[in-house]
């Protein structure tokens, strides 16, 4: 489904550019779950951005094939159309647009992407309505401004509500898990497990491993200073959560040292 | 509600403390202006040529100007050649030497204004230059910040010892033909302050001017400029009375600061002119032209006011940010009551990129005064990237008095952000009356609203000013309670 | 050397004097010359006067328009051309009153049955017929006519309309005077009259509209007099050919009580002024004044609010937006006045402008002053480009570049045209906005929501 090989990626700051990801590789399969865990600037959400093509990244080296064809040329909105969906950390407000109007917005153009006839009112609303359930909405959040005025919760149930809708292929879940408290998490949680599918691919980026409690990975990679320094199965997980991140990055660093020519 | 608001008078009338007239042997010129004038002024400064002819230039185009009209202030017209445009304490050199020379009557006079002009007595950390009438009459710390390179002196000496600077940078902010006050003062300025911080030096104390008008129907035109060059760092202190007098006097002063690369600049003012009775007799007309240019990249000018004086004050401290990335930052509190009026505010003109300005303006209202901000951020097409935030806020005191705010936002860059918002508020006698049935006294209410008020402004002051413009603040609204 | 404007204007007053409207009236005559004399005084507006340092009529100084006097020179409109922007105009359950070329057109003009004490109809007619009535409705404040371009129409006006309301009347559909620009080179010069008695209600839409790329000029002034607790509701509706010139004036007087609220949208022309001005001059009145500007290419938009609380326990809010692309300029200056006394006044103001060109420029005055301390006053001015994060956000749901632009761009707008309350009208308001949206969507703005 999504193969990231030897990706180099610098954030432009103005005046610097600065390296985040450097020789980042990844392979994620149909069906599966991975979770990225890593201390705080590791590039967790850099690799989670330029996944969904936000400005201001710019990919030095490497290259990501996403159902084996090249994604980094393709616009943000033909990814989602192509059925990449990023729920964001901080998803953004947008004061006048109602949360329904967007839903639908985006809902037909990936259906007329794919040369599916459009929703109609009724259909629509049937879908929207069954999805709220599933992830605890009150109806009430559909007829406002998108995220305006949204709690914490309520924002991170809306991008879990968006990807119920949208259905992706690949979906990329960034911190969906911070500033959820235990009952929000759960529901975001089922919201996400009741979407595994064989066809769907999920990507976790986490900073903490209690949302792997909820769901459960199939891999989990430690990213640190640019690349995946480890991999493994949902015990590494585990295994961070009682020694912390400190021994993953030594390694990575005594890697990236030897690797030096 | 006549009773309520007598006490609200009450407690924002207070006398000017700095009203004494200090007599002195003096200098001066006759009064009224024309070229000879400006040659006696030129000669008795032992000018270059070169200055003779800026003057004379400036002198020759004010004469085709007319007195501006757009400001919300009013004042019955000013009579130029009722001016005395000369007056210096006569001396039996040319000028004092050191502080020994100093006459011993201008000393005191300072002494009893607080500020201290013999060294040892000084705060540690401030050099000062101190201006009495039209000329520079001490500078203290010459020597110390020498040994860095930093020159600080008097305009005079300026244009006596270093006049390759002043040709380079005078005017070169604010030029000759700006306005019709500035214009005057480039053609009869008697003096000022002068200083150069050269490359990467950070001034290792404030710098600070100490402006006195004395004689009587003088006007004072002093001149600063301060030149921060690569790296530099300056943070430069402005203070201002003049005796009580029933006559108002014009003081129209230029100050021009110029920001190389990297260079920082900290202009801060507490200007305190005799404002006027409670009638609204006399006080000093105010006109100042301030202005910073952040002449290149990553160089930035930071005004900071408190204007609690003068009958009229007109001044808007610009910065010109010409260098990308530069910074511009204007504070202020005006505070006018009886019959003052204040117009002031400030003008940010980006044209570099990633320029930024901040705008932070308090005015506060009481008596019959008049308070109006007037502010003009400007966004040149080649600023890409600009951003500015205003704030404006007005309290007023009293249902007589008046505020009002004129900002003018010009955006010709579509990449720019500039957001302004103004709000106004009061302090009601429901309030005074709440703070007193729980047993603060009214007057103590005013003078923490007031300064809760003005505290956003009052933290961007170093130290020692602050605690004078605290003071200053607190005696403007002191007064008993009936 | 060429003739300027004034000496124009002047000598085309003395050729058309005795052939304007009403010109057997003595009274009617001397407020003419009045105004012909203070606009020989004032000539057209210079960037020398503060309240036109933004907007250059040097355009006018240099084309000169023709002016029509009489009924006779009127019959050469371009019937096919008023008859296509009807159609193109017309809005469902409104009276209608249509102008062409300045002047009535009854024959495509629709009022429906009107209430008792309800009256509606061609100024110029009324002047005719009832010339008392004409008199008080023309009774004119020259502080409001103190530019020289309201002292021309003052003195040049041919037509117009005028609804008078008895006390207590309420009019429950909108009235839409349809005014329809079709020849070049002519200058109009409409005057509109509204008089609500206490407590009377009724919507004005003043709409103007050009066809093509005619060059023309429209000299508008606007009298509203709200009596006590009358609700008046105006609605301008600015769609002037691409190329013709628009300078208009509307001035309320509003009595204690009364309540007022101008939508002022403004989409078309080369050089558009408006100058909005309300006085509270009694207690407890409200005002809102809400705009529109909508720049590309080289337009030119202009706005001067006022709003003058000269009386206590006055509330007003004011809320205008522009979103200005290609080489198009804005002017906002908004102005709030607290007379002394105006104690309790609430007056909350702000302007917020979209650039969405390198080439686009906006220059933004909202203005206080206050003479009085028990006052809750608050302003605020915004200029700034579409969110790069939530443009990012919509396209990462896929929505393509431009439709995340339309949207965000009616969303920006969308608290501006929410309290029209005239389905149609919103509805077309909305197409005028630059930008697509996603196809099929149904009708917009119901899904759209306020600003909060």
């Amino acid at each position: 489904m999504l193969e990231i090989r030897n990706l180099h990626v610098t954030v432009d700051e103005g005046t610097t550019k600065r390296p985040i990801l450097r020789g980042l590789d990844l392979a994620v399969g149909a069906g599966e779950v991975h979770a990225i865990m890593g201390p705080n600037g590791s590039g967790k959400s850099t690799l989670a951005h330029v996944l969904a093509g936000r400005e201001g990244y710019v990919v030095t080296a490497g290259e990501v094939l996403y159902r084996g064809a090249n994604l980094l040329d393709l616009p943000p909105e033909t990814r989602a159309r192509e059925g990449i969906f990023l729920a964001f950390q901080y998803p953004v407000e947008i004061p006048g647009v109602a949360n329904i109007y967007l839903l639908k917005a985006a809902l037909n153009a990936a259906r007329k992407h794919r040369g599916e006839a459009e929703l109609d009112a009724l259909d629509f609303l049937a879908l929207v309505k069954a999805k709220l359930r599933l992830m605890q909405m009150d109806e009430s959040l559909l007829y406002r401004a998108v995220n305006e005025g949204f709690s914490g919760g309520e924002k991170k149930r809306n991008e879990i509500l968006q990807m119920a809708v949208l259905e992706p292929q690949l979906a990329i879940l960034d911190e969906t898990d911070s500033g959820l408290d235990i009952d929000a998490l759960k529901v975001v949680a089922n919201g996400v497990n009741a979407m595994r599918s064989p066809e769907r691919a999920m990507i976790l980026v986490t900073h903490y491993q209690r949302l792997l409690d909820h769901i459960r990975p199939d891999r989990v990679h430690v990213l640190a200073h640019g690349r995946i320094a480890l991999s493994g199965g949902p015990e590494l997980a585990l295994e961070l959560e009682r020694r912390g991140y400190g021994w993953v990055e030594a390694k990575a660093l005594e890697t990236a040292a030897g690797a030096r020519p | 509600m006549g009773n309520q608001a007598s006490r609200l008078d009450e407690l924002i009338s207070h006398d000017y403390r700095h009203g004494f007239y200090t007599p002195m042997e003096v200098d001066s010129a006759p009064a009224g202006l024309s070229e000879d004038v400006i040659r006696l002024i030129s000669a008795k400064k032992n000018e270059p040529d070169f200055m003779l002819d800026w003057r004379l230039k400036a002198f020759r185009h004010w004469l085709t100007m007319t007195e501006p009209r757009w400001a919300t202030v009013r004042h019955p017209p000013i009579d130029y050649q009722a001016i005395v445009y000369y007056s210096a304490p006569k001396s039996r050199t040319d000028g004092p030497k050191s502080l020994a020379e100093v006459d011993p009557e201008l000393l005191r006079t300072y002494e009893k204004l607080g500020v201290p002009l013999e060294e040892r007595e000084l705060l540690a950390g401030v050099a000062v230059d101190a201006v009495f009438d039209s000329v520079s009459v001490a500078t203290t710390f010459k020597e110390k910040l020498g040994e860095l390179g930093i020159i600080f002196c008097s305009f005079s000496e300026a244009v006596q010892h270093h006049p390759e600077l002043v040709r380079q940078y005078l005017g070169s902010v604010v030029p000759y033909t700006d306005n019709f006050f500035a214009t005057l003062n480039s053609a009869v300025f008697s003096d000022g302050s002068f200083c150069y911080i050269p490359p990467g030096v950070r001034c290792p104390m404030e710098l600070s001017t100490y402006f006195r008008i004395n004689a009587k129907n003088t006007g004072q035109f002093e001149r600063t400029l301060i030149i921060a060059d690569r790296g530099a760092y300056v943070s430069y202190l402005e203070g201002c009375t003049a005796p009580m007098r029933d006559e108002n006097q014009l003081h129209a002063a230029v100050v021009e600061l110029v920001a190389l690369e990297g260079a920082q600049i900290k202009y801060s003012t507490v200007q305190n002119w005799y404002p006027g009775d409670k009638d609204g007799k006399g006080g000093i007309y105010n006109f100042v032209t301030k202005r910073g240019d952040c002449r290149e990249a990553n160089s930035k000018i930071s005004w900071t006011q408190v204007e609690t004086g003068s009958a009229i004050t007109w001044k808007y401290p610009s910065v010109i940010l010409q260098g990308d990335n530069s910074v511009g930052e204007f504070h202020s509190v005006a505070l006018t009551n009886h019959w003052q009026q204040a117009d002031t505010g400030t003008k940010m003109i980006h044209l570099g990129r990633n320029t930024k300005s901040t705008i932070l303006s308090k005015g506060i209202s009481a008596g019959h005064g008049s308070n109006a901000y007037r502010g003009l951020v400007k966004v040149a097409k080649s600023a890409a990237n600009a951003r500015n935030y205003t704030q404006c806020d007005s309290l007023l005191l009293g249902d007589r008095c008046a505020a009002h705010t004129f900002p003018y936002i010009e955006v010709k860059n579509a990449s720019a952000r500039v957001e302004h918002e103004a709000s106004t508020s009061r302090i009601g006698e429901d309030q005074l009356f709440y703070c007193q049935s729980r047993g603060v006294s009214a007057e103590d209410a005013v003078s923490l609203i007031v300064s809760g008020f003005c505290r956003e402004v009052f933290k961007e002051l170093p130290m020692e000013f602050a605690v004078e413009a605290q003071k200053l603040l607190g005696v403007s609204l002191e007064g008993s309670i009936g | 050397m060429t003739t300027g404007a004034r000496e124009h204007y002047l000598g085309r007053f003395a050729a058309h004097r005795a052939r304007l409207a009403g010109a057997s009236l003595p009274w009617l005559q001397r407020l003419r010359d009045a105004a012909i004399e203070r606009f020989a005084g004032l000539g057209l507006p210079t960037t020398r006067e503060e309240d036109w340092k933004y907007t250059n009529l040097s355009a006018l100084e240099r084309r000169l328009f023709d002016v029509v006097a009489d009924g006779a020179q009127f019959s050469g409109f371009r019937n096919d051309v008023a008859e296509r922007e009807l159609a193109r105009h017309a809005l469902d359950d409104t009276h209608r009153l249509v102008f062409v070329d300045g002047r009535y057109a009854p024959g495509l003009s629709h009022v429906a049955s009107l209430p008792r004490g309800a009256e509606i109809g061609s100024l110029a007619e009324l002047v005719a017929t009832r010339p008392e009535v004409a008199a008080e409705l023309l009774d004119t404040d020259p502080e409001a006519e103190a530019n020289g371009l309201a002292a021309l129409n003052a003195a040049f006006w041919t037509d117009g309309a005028y609804i008078d309301l008895a006390p207590g009347v309420a009019i429950d559909a909108p009235v839409h005077l349809l005014f329809v620009a079709t020849r070049m080179d002519l200058a109009s010069f409409p005057r509109i009259v509204v008089r609500t008695g206490a407590g009377a209600e009724a919507t004005v839409i003043e709409h103007y509209a050009g066809s093509d790329d005619a060059v023309y000029l429209t000299d508008a002034v606007t009298r509203i007099d709200a009596g006590a607790g009358a609700r008046v509701t105006h609605v301008k509706v600015q769609q002037e050919s691409r190329r013709g010139f628009h300078i208009a004036g509307i001035h309320t007087l509003q009595a204690a009580d009364s309540r007022f609220a101008s939508h002022s949208f403004a989409f078309g022309g080369q050089l558009a002024r408006n100058d909005i001005a309300t006085r509270l001059e009694a207690e407890g009145c409200n005002a809102k004044l809400a705009g529109l500007y909508v720049g590309s290419g080289r337009q030119h938009h202009d706005h001067h609010t006022c709003i003058d609380h000269a009386r206590p326990r006055g509330t007003s809010r004011e809320l205008y937006k522009g979103v200005l692309d290609d080489a198009s300029r804005a002017v906002f200056n908004g102005r709030v006045i607290v007379r002394p006394g105006a104690q309790r006044t609430d007056a909350q103001q702000s302007n917020h402008n979209l650039l969405l060109s390198d080439g686009a420029e906006v220059n933004t005055k909202p203005q206080l002053e206050i003479w009085a301390d028990d006052v809750q006053c608050a302003h605020g001015a915004t200029v700034g480009q579409l969110d790069a994060d939530r443009l990012h956000y919509l396209r990462a749901r896929g929505l393509d570049a431009a439709t995340a632009r339309g949207l965000l761009i009616h969303a920006f707008a969308a608290d501006v045209l929410r309290d029209i309350t005239h389905a149609g009208l919103r509805a077309r308001l909305s197409t005028l906005l630059p930008g697509q949206l996603p196809e099929d969507m149904g009708e917009l703005e119901c899904e759209l929501l306020p600003t909060s």
